[in-house]
């Protein structure tokens, strides 16, 4: 591993908080400067990250590369761990790619009260947060950009949102700070119970999913593994931890609503596929089905949710909870297949959604409401973003041939056969549930379609002039409208990345497989 | 039969020396050279002072630590103790005094009040808080107490041309005075319990006897809530927030720093390293009080308007994280509260440095409304509020976090689930109100009093003492966490 490869990956977490400290150096007046560096910063971010990922081992994606493992608070065992694999590279991909779209995005409409210096700080701290929680190694160092996500969003919503976005950031805030405060007790209940091998206590991830949670009792683990879930639920957000996500997306400006969507989301599923399933595999099984239960009522729930609602934003929102639906319902079969299928839904999500959080803002832009009854006819005056929407609108409900469909099918075929020791007809009703979720997602994005681009322009826009897609806007969607086809057409380029590493994850589960099968051969044999 | 005084080895007792002569000499020199000398020097001596004793800490330190010269030892016939303890509340105290004193300065001036008495009490008060932390004798602990609170008590007056300031002086010397006796009780009981005030003869006494008397188990009732006043622990902060909020406010980030610290400096050292062997009997008392201390001081801090106020119920919640140490009785516990004291000093008199800058001429702007559009009037004040804040309700990347891991895990440690599973929830209580003040500042519209007769000035030594607050709080929660536990943990070496 040559020097560069060493300091790569803390490159791609640190970058953006210098970038952050040198624009804090830059005087307000000098706008354009300050967008430059801010945008220099996430170019040069993603460039390393481009470089991480040709020079990534695809043969070896279970193992973690770039590693870098240094002491770091010696006093309470924390080591500054950091590397990355085939689950955190997609991950790190996104949250870099959708960084620099964001900036670009907002290049010449800053939301009110614009500002752009304290704007811009606050997305590059933020992307150090994501980058940093998606290359973690240790539950500390984790914990530490998990929750450094949470302040530069909560200032994001509370300064630049909505009319009500008092009171959406702090709920916001709060209520995720209540699941970091269960989940790092958590992983101080996992530091003192798990036993290494050699004797000693770690908080590496890679050395407690090692171990598989030896030497603690089913019941503690069923307790760890609570205060983790409710962690990461609440992120995610499951049913019924999920009362936070309409406020804060409706309220937050347009790029904090995307990367809201398209990442921070993201933390939460990471999270289980990182560190709750690998650390704690037995008590796992035991949650399993509740969080399959909880994520088909989140399926059908944010899908009876969107079908109430009267803004656009809103509405998206509810369709986030109905599609994390779907990737939770994927990783609580256990297998290797319905983990695959929620990493790609993860990142199907993000750019569709994300997508989708663009189109809002900029319609908001325009017409200066979201209200589905006061739009209508936007094929009529911009049919470049009317067609977008219908494409975004398409991809979201899963269209096969899009990005969105390798998320969802797959993620529902796994429920057919989830792990083994887990109750093979219940999860068989899942499947049904969550199919019947896809219809009904279909119905509530062809009805959002129908009423924002089809029908004829409402009378109080009639005589307005709607610009159609702007410079910026052009620059900051092709990409991701790109990546929407290419993955839907070849999607091996992500299940090819995960695969191996996501084995690893259900190693736990297999192991157990074997030995029921040769158990029963050994019946059998006499 | 002749009198046999002790041996005093004063170079055991240089830094409480330094503290007193120099608040002697500047009371001498208050009182002959007032008129000539300007207001300034007071301040700048009070500051050489407090630095000479600190300087005398780090030579006893170094002397301790590296165990070269005897190490930790007990001197002047066994009253007084020089360990990492003792060591690192002085350094802590001195610290505190110099950050008070800077921050005292221009407060003094603003408020048209006389300079060299109030450095005198400040000096003076840290001199009994130095003594309160290197006591091995429950006498010498309420002599030490004694000096301490005394001086504070006049303190908390010293802006006599307030109503609310001659209250809070009167209010916390008639509470306190109470809490005095009461604690001078429990030590009678204890002398009773085991026939010596001596720490060492105590536990020495304790280590011999395992069974437990109920006499002695009045000891521990009546110091715990003698101390409980001194640390305000719920149900002994009622004084808490009066006295806070009628102080002058330098006084008042003087007063959460140092007494709090002093007193929790005697708590650990009668139950932590005496009491050791009968925690049984009084650890479920530590536990209630923390668990009191930090769901009182969460909750009641959510509905103040007096941003004062809030930061003194946030104190007592912070009493209760720092009692979560002592309850786990172990040695992660012990580091860790000790590292909480050192988080919680930097924060609490910057954030007590805001609010007297905030609260402008008479000090009297301390409500809510006076911070509303900060952000948009001093950006540079209003962000290093914000840190503190967040410093305070445990946000990573600042001491806070740490701190509140370290005592945390300490109870996880020690199987006290429900308490950190209490004391995680009630931080994301108070994180409520901590959030709140940065909405004011940052979030507000702009109906703000922008044509404001009276700005807020920053003079030189407030920002000074501003500024090392803010950074120390960054950087003990970053870079330099390391070395602030490895002192943190050295500190927890205890000599009986």
């Amino acid at each position: 591993m040559n020097a560069f490869d060493h300091w790569a990956l803390s490159g791609a977490v640190f970058i953006p908080i210098l970038g952050a400290v040198l624009l804090a150096f830059v005087p307000k007046r000098l706008e354009v400067e300050i967008k430059a560096v801010a945008l220099l910063t996430t170019v040069v971010t993603a460039g390393v990250g481009v470089y991480l990922l040709a020079h990534f081992d695809y043969d070896k994606t279970h193992q973690l590369q770039y590693a870098v493992d240094r002491s770091w608070i010696d006093v309470i065992s924390s080591r500054y761990h950091i590397g990355l694999d085939g689950i955190s590279l997609p991950m790190l991909a996104l949250s870099m790619f959708i960084s620099v779209l964001c900036i670009v995005y907002s290049w010449d409409h800053f939301p009110e009260p614009h500002n752009p210096k304290a704007f811009l700080i606050l997305l590059l701290v933020l992307e150090t947060g994501m980058n940093g929680t998606f290359v973690a190694q240790d539950l500390i160092l984790f914990f530490v950009f998990f929750e450094l996500v949470l302040l530069p969003m909560y200032f994001m919503i509370g300064v630049w949102g909505g009319p009500n976005r008092q009171y959406a950031s702090i709920k916001f805030f709060l209520v995720t700070l209540f699941g970091s405060a269960l989940m790092i007790l958590s992983f101080l209940a996992l530091y003192f119970k798990v036993t290494l091998p050699d004797g000693s206590h770690t908080f590496d991830i890679v050395k407690l999913a090692s171990v598989h949670g030896a030497g603690i009792a089913h019941g503690a683990q069923l307790l760890i593994f609570g205060g983790l879930f409710i962690g990461f639920a609440i992120k995610v957000p499951m049913f019924p931890f999920h009362t936070w996500l309409p406020d804060a997306h409706t309220e937050a400006p347009t790029v904090g609503s995307v990367i809201l969507a398209a990442i921070l989301l993201k933390l939460g599923t990471y999270g289980f596929i990182r560190i709750a399933i690998p650390i704690l595999p037995e008590a796992a099984k035991s949650w399993a089905p509740w969080i399959g239960v909880l994520a088909v009522i989140g399926i059908i729930y944010g899908a009876l949710g969107c079908l109430a609602q009267r803004d656009m934003k809103r509405l998206i929102a509810f369709s986030s909870i109905a599609h994390m639906g779907f990737v939770m319902l994927g990783i609580s079969t256990l297998t290797t297949y319905g983990i695959n299928a929620a990493i790609f839904g993860m990142v199907a999500h993000g750019l569709i959604t994300g997508m989708l959080f663009f189109l809002a803002g900029s319609i908001q832009e325009r017409f200066h409401t979201r209200e589905l009854d006061r739009l209508g006819g936007l094929l009529l005056q911009a049919p470049r973003m009317g067609w977008i929407l219908g494409f975004c609108a398409m991809a979201s409900l899963g269209l096969p041939g899009l990005a969105g469909f390798w998320g969802e099918f797959p993620a529902i075929l796994s429920t057919y056969s989830p792990a083994v020791g887990l109750n093979l007809a219940l999860f068989r009703t899942f499947m049904v549930i969550a199919s019947i979720g896809t219809v009904l997602a279909a119905g509530y994005l062809l009805w959002m379609l129908q009423r924002v681009a089809f029908g004829t322009v409402k009378a109080e826009f009639e005589h307005e002039h709607i610009h159609d897609m702007h410079g910026p806007e052009y620059l900051a969607w092709t990409p991701i409208l790109v990546l929407i086809v290419l993955l839907g057409v070849v999607p091996g380029i992500v299940f090819r990345v995960t695969d191996k590493p996501v084995q690893k994850v259900t190693v736990a589960h297999v192991e157990q497989r074997r030995s029921v099968v040769t158990g029963q051969t050994a019946v059998g044999q006499p | 039969m002749p009198l046999e005084l002790p041996r005093v080895e004063w170079a055991t007792i240089l830094p409480e020396t330094i503290l007193v002569v120099g608040a002697m000499l500047i009371l001498l020199g208050g009182a002959l050279l007032r008129r000539r000398l300007p207001a300034w020097v007071w301040t700048v001596a009070s500051i050489i002072i407090a630095a000479g004793a600190m300087v005398s800490a780090w030579d006893l330190w170094r002397r301790v630590s590296h165990n070269h010269q005897g190490g930790a030892h007990t001197a002047i016939a066994n009253a007084v103790v020089v360990d990492g303890f003792s060591v690192y509340f002085a350094l802590l105290t001195c610290g505190a005094v110099i950050l008070a004193a800077l921050m005292a300065d221009s407060y003094l001036r603003r408020e048209r009040l006389n300079a060299p008495e109030f450095h005198v009490l400040m000096l003076l008060s840290a001199s009994g808080a130095l003594l309160m932390a290197a006591a091995n004798d429950l006498i010498v602990i309420f002599l030490g107490l004694e000096v301490l609170s005394i001086a504070l008590y006049v303190l908390a007056g010293f802006a006599q041309r307030r109503a609310v300031s001659r209250e809070a002086a009167m209010k916390y010397f008639v509470l306190g005075a109470f809490s005095s006796a009461i604690f001078l009780y429990g030590v009678a009981l204890a002398y009773g319990a085991t026939g010596s005030t001596n720490l060492g003869e105590i536990a020495a006494f304790l280590r011999a006897s395992v069974s437990t008397h109920a006499v002695l188990l009045g000891a521990f009732a009546f110091l715990i809530v003698g101390l409980g006043f001194k640390i305000a622990a719920v149900p002994f902060h009622m004084w808490t927030p009066d006295v806070y909020q009628g102080s002058p406010t330098p006084v008042t980030g003087f007063m959460a720093a140092v007494a709090k610290a002093a007193g929790f400096a005697a708590l650990l050292r009668i139950f932590f390293s005496t009491f050791g062997t009968h925690r049984l009997d009084w650890q479920p008392l530590i536990w209630a009080l923390a668990v009191l201390s930090i769901l009182v001081g969460s909750v009641l801090a959510v509905v103040q308007t007096d941003v004062k106020r809030m930061l003194a119920y946030s104190s007592i919640s912070h009493a209760g994280y720092i009692l979560i140490g002592l309850q786990a009785a172990t040695v992660r516990g012990l580091a860790g509260s000790l590292f909480y004291l050192l988080a919680y000093t930097f924060m609490v008199l910057g954030s007590f440095g805001i609010v007297t800058l905030v609260a402008r001429d008479g000090d009297a702007r301390t409500g809510l409304d006076a911070y509303r559009g900060l952000g948009q009037r001093r950006p540079g004040l209003a962000l290093v509020f914000t840190v503190l804040l967040l410093a305070q309700a445990g946000v990573p990347l600042t001491s806070g976090f740490l701190a509140k891991f370290y005592v945390i895990s300490a109870a996880v440690e020690a199987h006290s689930y429900a308490l950190a599973i209490i004391a995680m929830l009630a931080a994301v209580i108070a994180a409520f109100f901590y959030l709140r003040v940065i909405v004011v500042m940052y979030m507000a519209g702009d109906e703000a009093d922008t044509a404001d007769a009276d700005p807020i000035r920053v003079p030189f030594g407030a920002g000074l003492s501003l500024a090392v607050s803010v950074v120390a709080t960054v950087i003990i929660g970053t870079i330099l966490a390391g070395p602030a536990f490895d002192f943190a943990r050295h500190a927890s070496i205890l000599r009986l």
